[in-house]
């Protein structure tokens, strides 16, 4: 019982921090993408921005419009931040150690059906959009929210559809057997177009920017959070970060081996596996310009699925005949 | 009573006072939320039984997907305003019927069958032997229903072509 309370609030803090520098990490690569400096003010070489946004996000005020529904305009944010969260529940960020004649598993839950809870929450996540979008009633808002949850659940497919060939190659749901099943090679060597699926997927979940149809500022002003301010604001951003980072886990678990890896400590192997998506997610985000929605849709349901479908049979087909 | 019957019966007032709300609710987003919290609460009770695979599929099937669909649907038509329908009061007679009728023939199921009355052994069943369950003993049913889906799905696909698209395949031009 305590081990668990250490482990969670290990998690939470090492996270949050990470939420608060991936935002500072963002902003100086954006910088230097296009040819700028970034935030250098606060602190040395910018490293107290973060916290100075957050003092001023907290101290804002919080404005709930006249027309809203206030109960579901106010809750929706934390869906937004809590879904991703307990994504990380199941993520494994070692071996199980022994400590003073104890087994301690290096993970908050093992659960035997982990890859289908990972899909449930990523499923779940919507929902704040979708209900933040509406309950501010406005036409930004509810259009932002319909766009992100026709994206989301279109790309929810792909992304559950790519993870099907690993499943079959670890022979369990379990997070902990997946990286497990990884001892010898990381599963991106054999499983390349389910990775890169995965990835395009995740960028699509995250609403990052070749995707970020349902926030096009030039379009929709800020999309679903156009009505939103202050703290709660400030919720959906850290929901998005939160987001990026739990999706750079998954990436790690699921194709890149986990925490495995020569002579460095385990949870430094994960974190740094973990910051690769967020590094490819920025990068993105300052190269390419956005899509056009038709184009999004056509590009998830027509190419992404079917590719996502015939990598399933294929990779059954291989692995049937190298069993048999 | 252990932890896990306080549980149970936590979720057991959750998931019927969210139906309840559900069914009450004027406000149809508002009932769609109680309906997946209902659902949500369902899944719950699924993984207290032994069945975590069953209540990630209710997570990801029914509170995921199904009522993410009624949203859009909801959002799309704005019909979240509900004028010039029936009082309640007015459906009383009609519910209250066919709602006794099932509950009083899920008492006599429950009363008559003797077993029920023996707590079942503790059981867990893993994704593996749900998995194999499904597929080697009612392989058919699954089949079915999916041939089912896929029917269903190519007559949405027709029905949802615009009139060019029709009269491109049908060769009317």
């Amino acid at each position: 019982m305590i081990t668990l309370l250490i482990k969670l609030a290990s998690l939470l803090a090492v996270v949050l921090l990470l939420t608060a520098y991936l935002v500072l990490i963002e902003r100086k690569l954006l910088g230097r993408f296009q040819l700028r400096y970034g935030p250098n003010r606060a602190g040395f070489h910018g490293l107290l921005q973060s916290f100075a946004d957050g003092i001023k996000l907290l101290l804002k005020e919080d404005i709930v419009p006249a027309g809203a529904d206030r109960f579901i305009f106010i809750y929706a944010p934390a869906i937004v931040a809590i879904v991703p969260l307990l994504l990380l529940a199941v993520i494994p960020f070692g071996d199980t150690s022994i400590l003073m004649g104890k087994e301690i598993p290096m993970v908050i839950a093992n659960l035997n059906v982990g890859v289908l809870y990972v899909l449930a929450l990523s499923s779940l996540g919507v929902y704040g959009v979708i209900l933040g979008g509406w309950a501010a009633n406005s036409k930004y808002s509810l259009l932002g929210a319909i766009r992100a949850t026709a994206q989301m659940i279109s790309y929810e497919l792909a992304l559950g559809l790519s993870l099907v060939p690993v499943v079959m190659l670890a022979h369990s749901f379990s997070m902990v057997d997946i990286v497990n099943a990884q001892a010898r090679y990381p599963f991106i060597l054999v499983q390349p177009v389910a990775f890169i699926i995965f990835i395009i997927s995740a960028m699509a979940e995250a609403k990052r920017l070749p995707f970020d149809l349902p926030e096009a500022e030039n379009e929709l002003m800020a999309g679903f959070h156009t009505e939103y301010s202050g703290m709660r604001f400030a919720l959906f951003f850290l929901g998005e970060y939160i987001n990026m980072i739990a999706l750079g886990a998954l990436v790690a678990v699921f194709f890149l081996g986990g925490w495995r890896g020569p002579l460095l400590p385990p949870v430094i192997w994960l974190l740094l596996k973990i910051l690769l998506v967020p590094f490819l997610l920025i990068w993105t985000r300052a190269t390419l310009p956005r899509l056009r929605y038709d184009q999004l849709m056509h590009f998830g349901w027509k190419f992404l699925v079917p590719v996502a479908l015939l990598n399933i049979v294929f990779s059954g087909g291989i692995i049937l005949w190298m069993g048999s | 009573m252990n932890a896990y019957s306080a549980i149970f019966y936590l979720l057991a007032v959750i998931i019927t006072v969210a139906t309840a709300l559900t069914i009450t609710s004027r406000n149809l987003v508002y009932a769609v939320v109680y309906l997946i919290i209902s659902f949500l609460g369902t899944a719950l009770l699924f993984y207290l039984l032994g069945a975590p695979m069953l209540a990630a599929l209710e997570a990801i099937i029914y509170a995921g997907a199904i009522m993410v669909l009624f949203l859009i649907i909801i959002m799309l038509m704005q019909i979240d305003k509900q004028e010039g329908v029936a009082s309640l009061f007015n459906q009383c007679f009609f519910v209250i019927a066919v709602a006794g009728t099932a509950f009083s023939l899920v008492l006599l199921l429950l009363y008559g069958n003797s077993g029920s009355f023996f707590p079942l052994q503790a059981a867990m069943a893993t994704p593996g032997q749900f998995g194999a369950f499904i597929f080697q003993k009612y392989w058919l049913a699954v089949e079915v229903v999916s041939f089912l889906l896929l029917v269903a799905l190519v007559g949405a696909l027709y029905l949802s072509r615009t009139n060019s698209e029709k009269s491109a395949y049908g060769g009317k031009r």
